[in-house]
Order: structure tokens, then sequence, then C-alpha cells
């Protein structure tokens, strides 16, 4: 569950109630949501512990290891190290919002194809970045896809099958 | 560990931020990008405070030639930065630092105003900065001043922003007729900080290098600078960089092996620009 809201500290600027931005709304893999967030909250938490999407996975919770990546607005940030409040009106897709009408996306099949896996934890991570790495025209050879996807960290080092996966998806899309 | 962070509020636009900053009284920060400030507050090495947001603020976003300088707004991405013509053609050391700067999904949040407030020393913007010898431009509730790159990094982590002002926009010197500029790092790994970084501005009229990663601060390698200015060997002057930076011994690498890498970058940067 979500902290505790902050109390008591909150300093001058913060208790001006006209400016506050308590709503937030945002719409999460097609669906509206109104939400009043702790302002603490990350957009990661509210996608696992509010809105129990907890596909995107949380890894080091500072930025380095990319398991959290979802696209805000079709690009792709690590929802860790962004707060809920600061994205009212985005539109937020995470991996549960990948397939459509029971179709895997073509990356989810590329990464079952080609082996992009081995424990999973960094896939949800790996397969947004990975859309957002074919979006943005950064998948046209091995190197390039290595160096676009440096932000996701695979522990059991499944990479050659990473990049085969993006590789194969990128051709076909 | 949740963030620690006692209130946001979202700033309608500069005065309305200026003004909140100014209530605040030491207690708020500007919150940007905040690829730095959120990992912190999710560290607990920040404490708590309040955030302003300033993602809203219009008139803190574009890069546009004024003059003889490049205007880049506070809020401009890293992003934007590698993939601005006007960067490219104009301040060539920027462009080659931006893809430097962490991965793909931290670049499209970061942003060049909160990467020169927080100050890492190990940055590569304001080491760009340093050797541009740009100006930050700042504002608090007393209006607007300029800083030189020079006397805006005082340590580590540390800037002469006072606590009830902001960065709004950084001025850049284009590079003249036959300038080279070259923006080069070591790194464990691709995204990592640099173990040590160099941006060498080349101009006819003589060479800035200022190294990243190896002291409290940037650093502008003047002894170099001067030999290389009379005529010294690459050799000759990165043999000098001894006495210019201030590496420390860490967990990533002891001194010497950041002062070695800094020689290999002062070499590799002159062969770039001079080739």
């Amino acid at each position: 569950m979500a902290v505790t809201p902050a109390v008591g500290t909150i300093s001058a600027a913060a208790q001006d109630s006209s400016t506050m931005t308590d709503t937030l709304r945002i719409s999460v893999n097609g669906t509206p949501h109104e939400l009043t967030p702790d302002p603490r909250q990350s957009l990661l938490d509210v996608l696992r512990e509010t809105l129990d999407l907890t596909g995107t996975k949380k890894g080091c919770n500072q930025g380095a290891c990319g398991a959290c990546t979802v696209l805000v607005d079709g690009k792709r940030v690590v929802s860790c190290l962004t707060l809920a409040a600061m994205h009212d009106g985005a539109e937020i897709t995470t991996i549960e919002g990948l397939a459509k009408g029971g179709e895997l996306h073509p990356l989810q099949t590329a990464f079952i194809e080609h082996d992009g896996l081995q424990c999973g934890f960094c896939t949800p991570g790996q397969i947004m970045s990975g859309v957002a790495c074919i979006a943005e025209g950064h998948a046209g050879s091995p190197e390039e896809i290595r160096f676009w996807m440096s932000g996701n960290i695979c522990r059991c080092g499944a990479y050659p099958g990473i990049v085969a996966a993006i590789t194969d998806a990128a051709e076909r899309a | 560990m949740k963030a620690a962070a006692a209130g946001y509020i979202r700033a309608n636009d500069l005065p309305h931020a200026i003004s909140l900053l100014e209530q605040s009284r030491g207690e708020a920060r500007i919150l940007a990008g905040g690829q730095s400030l959120i990992a912190s507050l999710n560290l607990r090495l920040a404490g708590e405070t309040a955030l302003i947001d300033i993602n809203g603020v219009a008139e803190l976003s574009g890069i546009e030639l004024v003059g003889e300088q490049l205007r880049i707004g506070a809020l401009t991405r890293h992003r934007e930065l590698a993939s601005s013509d006007l960067v490219a053609r104009h301040v060539p050391a920027i462009a080659q630092a931006a893809p430097l700067i962490a991965h793909a999904a931290i670049r499209n949040r970061g942003t060049i105003g909160g990467s020169l407030a927080y100050a890492d020393p190990a940055a590569e913007l304001p080491a760009c900065m340093l050797a541009l010898d740009a100006q930050i431009v700042v504002r608090g509730p007393a209006g607007e001043r300029r800083v030189r790159a020079g006397d805006f990094f005082v340590d580590l982590f540390t800037t002469d922003l006072a606590e009830d002002e902001m960065i709004v926009a950084v001025e850049v010197p284009v590079a003249v007729a036959g300038e080279r500029q070259a923006t080069m790092e070591l790194a464990r790994r691709s995204g990592d900080y640099a173990l040590a970084g160099i941006v060498l501005v080349d101009r006819p009229s003589g060479v800035r290098a200022a190294f990243f990663g190896v002291g409290p601060t940037p650093i502008l390698a003047t002894g170099a600078m001067a030999a290389i200015d009379r005529g010294a060997s690459p050799d000759e002057a990165a043999a000098l960089l001894e006495g210019d930076l201030q590496p420390l011994d860490d967990v990533h690498a002891p001194a010497a092996v950041r002062l070695h890498l800094a020689r290999v970058l002062l070499r590799r940067a002159l062969a770039a620009t001079r080739s």
C-alpha cells in the first residue's frame, strides 16, 4: 500500500492550496484514471501499488537498471525517477498495454523466439525500452541497439537474445 | 525506500516559481527532470523538502541563437541537446557530450539546468560550460544575474546559486571560424559516470581544456592549456596535468588511474581537434 501522506512539514510554499495539484488524471494503457497520489509517490509506485499493474518492476529504484521503463506520451522513461504527480494529462504505456486482443506485441513474440530472457525480471523494462528503441529509429544494427539499450541491465546476461529479438522485430515493423 | 518529500507544487510560470522559492525560505527545491533529485530522495540522501515542479514553465525551454551566443533554456532535455542542429553547428562539444549522459530513458527527462544546479563533478555538462566559458543565467527575487561557469561551480555538489535563486538558461559563445571542439570520456560501462572526461575547445586564439571526474568540480587545466598555446607537444602538455587536476581515490578508481586517463584523453582530444 501507499505510504501515509506527508503532514506537518510542508513548506509555506506548498500550503498555498490554490496551487496545490492534488488530482491527477492519467491514462494508463488507454484506461483513464483519476487519482490523488501522495506527492512522494513515484510513477512506478502508483502503477504497482495503486493500479496493481505489477508488470513494471522495481529493480534499483535509482535509475540505474531500467527494469521500471515505461512509455510516457510515447517516450521511454524510468518510472522510478519521476513522480506520478508530474504527469497530469499524460498517456502511460506499460508492459500490460502491449498485447492487443490476446495477440502479443511483435517484440514480445520476438523475445520468446530468440530467448531474450532467462529469469524474466528485467524483461518488461527491456521490452518497453526496445519498443521505444525501434520507434526512435535506433535499431539499425546490433551495435546501435546495444548503445541505445544500454540503460537496461540483464543480470542473467541474455543480451545476445535481446539484441536478436529487437533486430528481428525492427525488421518486421 | 520511499522518497522523502514534504510537498509538491507546480509552478505556473517563472515569476510564480521564483515567488514559491522565496516563500519557502530554503525549504523547497526546484524539480526539473528529477533524474538526480528523485534518485537522491528515493535513497534518502536528500531530506524532507518541498518540491517546486517547473516542468510546465514554457519560457524555460528552447534553444536559440542570440547574436554570438547560443541561449539554451534550463529545461532543455539532454535528448534535445543531442538532436539540435543549432547545438551541433555552434557548440559541437555539447552535441558530443549529450549522448554520453546516462542512458536514453534518462536523457528523455534530464535537463541542462538540473545537471548544472546539481553540479556532480563527474558530469559532462558542467565541464562543457567551463570549457566553453559559458554564462549561467540565474534568477531570484532581486532579478536576474549572469555567472561565468568558472565562478559557478564552487565545490563538490555546490554552486554559486543562492537558496532563492534558480537557473533559467545558459548562454554559450558560439564556435568561431577554425575552432574545433571535442568531448570525450572513459567509463567502465556505457552510460556510467566517467572515471575521467575532457571537453577541449580549440580556438585559434587559444585552447581551453576542462576535465571532469578528476576533482571536486570541473577543472580547467590551465598549466596544460598554457603549454599547448606555447607550442608544447601533447605529451609535454599531458605531463603537466598532475599540477592542474585534483583526482581523489575512491571505490571506482585510484587517483593515479584517473590522472593517467586524463592524460590519455588530452592526447586523444588534441588528436581529434588537430587532425
